[in-house]
């Protein structure tokens, strides 16, 4: 029986396709090849030089809008604005600082039927770098000894409690190794200034980074997983090639780690494996990660699976990905038209 | 000491680690002898395969022997019968 595939018009945030990226075009690749659904995408971005914007048959529309820095109240009634003139289905939310607003905002997007699909504030909020400590103890995983800082007078005192080298690390972004105090000092003062405080100390743990690309039901299930570990790394740190791993392991403390947390949403489990084979948890992103693509180019759509639960569908979890499979990022010149740029500075929409 | 369950080697001598996503290239008679400890080959095995289809002595390849056994373990691509 033929069976008329419904359209949903779905919003995503983070087009900022530089070195860099955000999720948010890797998210759309992998709606738009789902044969579940068909899809109108609405792009919200922030500044009007997102690559994501101008990018050929990514966006069927683009808004901008104001950062969450302007409150929650302006936030959403520029979502609403947009709401009114363009009906959204779905807003998946891709970056770290905007989380909190959309959670904040969960009820009235839903008041308006515009739906989410995001971790709980509770499980957002156990999960911040700042309470790591708290959270490996709670979730019984092995995590690196962490502390907040917030002036500079904590930083000499570090030596007690820490060898060198440790990480600094920012609430949101960043991380950099020091080697001794006067680094610290530099590396606080440059963090501090671009993400505020509190700055995080933690300990450095030696071993390779593998991360995992999850979806969680909130009831305890993982619905998809796909472990990777990064090939080629940026200056900025982040991956620009990666390869599926078949470590079952980390599949195992994902799952557990989901079980435990009763996760929502899409996340990226980021983990230290030591020489002796031990796992550290080092973040959880409550988020779909910049590199989902290859989750998607080994066997599991997650973005798809991802608008299924939020549209109510049932979705069975997904356990075979290929191993060994691999991206690779790369540059690309777009060529755009000074036009598509006048229209979205004036009207705010392209 | 065997290889690693699930390590790949293809016939262009090109080892993958599935489990640490590493990759490694070995030369000719390298791919041989991971073949052979793939199959579960002991080391006296693989010593009188080498010695018959290379032009080298026992002597000389249990030299090379333990150092290619050295590596292999240092890249975590064996582990002891046992294990």
């Amino acid at each position: 029986m033929m069976m008329n595939k419904p359209t949903y018009t779905i919003a995503v945030t983070g087009l900022n396709n530089t070195d860099n990226p955000g999720p948010g075009i890797p998210v759309v690749r992998g709606i738009r090849e789902s044969e579940k659904f068909n899809v109108r995408i609405i792009g919200l971005a922030y500044e009007n030089l997102e690559p994501g914007i101008y990018m050929n048959g990514a966006l069927d529309k683009t808004y901008l809008i104001p950062y969450p820095s302007v409150g929650i109240g302006p936030y959403v009634e520029r979502i609403l604005e947009i709401h009114k003139k363009d009906p959204i289905d779905l807003i998946i939310p891709n970056l770290d600082a905007e989380l909190y607003t959309f959670m904040k905002a969960e009820k009235t997007l839903i008041q308006n039927n515009i739906k989410t699909y995001l971790p709980t504030l509770e499980q957002f909020e156990e999960r911040q770098k700042t309470n790591l400590n708290r959270f490996g103890e709670k979730y019984d995983v092995p995590v690196p000894k962490s502390k907040t800082i917030a002036s500079v007078n904590d930083i000499p005192d570090l030596r007690d409690e820490f060898d060198y080298p440790l990480l600094v690390k920012g609430k949101f972004y960043d991380a950099y190794i020091a080697y001794n105090s006067e680094q610290v000092i530099n590396h606080y003062n440059k963090i501090s200034a671009k993400w505020g405080l509190p700055v995080i100390i933690q300990e450095f743990i030696k071993g390779t980074e593998v991360n995992v690309a999850a979806l969680g039901d909130g009831e305890g299930n993982t619905i998809a997983a796909v472990p990777m570990r990064k090939q080629y790394i940026t200056d900025k740190g982040k991956a620009w090639s990666g390869i599926t791993l078949g470590d079952k392991k980390l599949l195992q403390i994902t799952n557990d780690l989901i079980k435990k947390t009763r996760w929502k949403g899409g996340m990226e489990l980021e983990m230290i494996k030591t020489n002796q084979g031990e796992y550290y948890m080092i973040e959880i992103n409550p988020r779909i990660p910049a590199w989902i693509y290859l989750a998607v180019g080994a066997g599991q759509n997650i973005p798809e699976a991802l608008v299924l639960m939020a549209m109510g569908e049932k979705t069975e979890p997904m356990k075979e990905y290929e191993i060994g499979k691999m991206f690779i990022r790369y540059s690309y010149d777009l060529i755009g038209n000074i036009g598509d740029f006048e229209k979205l500075s004036i009207s705010g929409e392209l | 000491m065997k290889l690693k369950e699930n390590i790949a080697l293809s016939e262009s001598g090109f080892l993958f680690d599935p489990n640490s996503g590493e990759s490694f290239s070995v030369n000719s008679p390298g791919k041989e002898i991971v073949k052979l400890l793939s199959e579960g080959k002991s080391n006296k095995e693989i010593e009188s395969y080498i010695v018959s289809h290379y032009d080298t002595d026992e002597k000389t390849f249990q030299r090379y022997m333990d150092d290619f056994m050295h590596s292999l373990r240092r890249l975590n691509l064996v582990e002891n019968d046992d294990e």
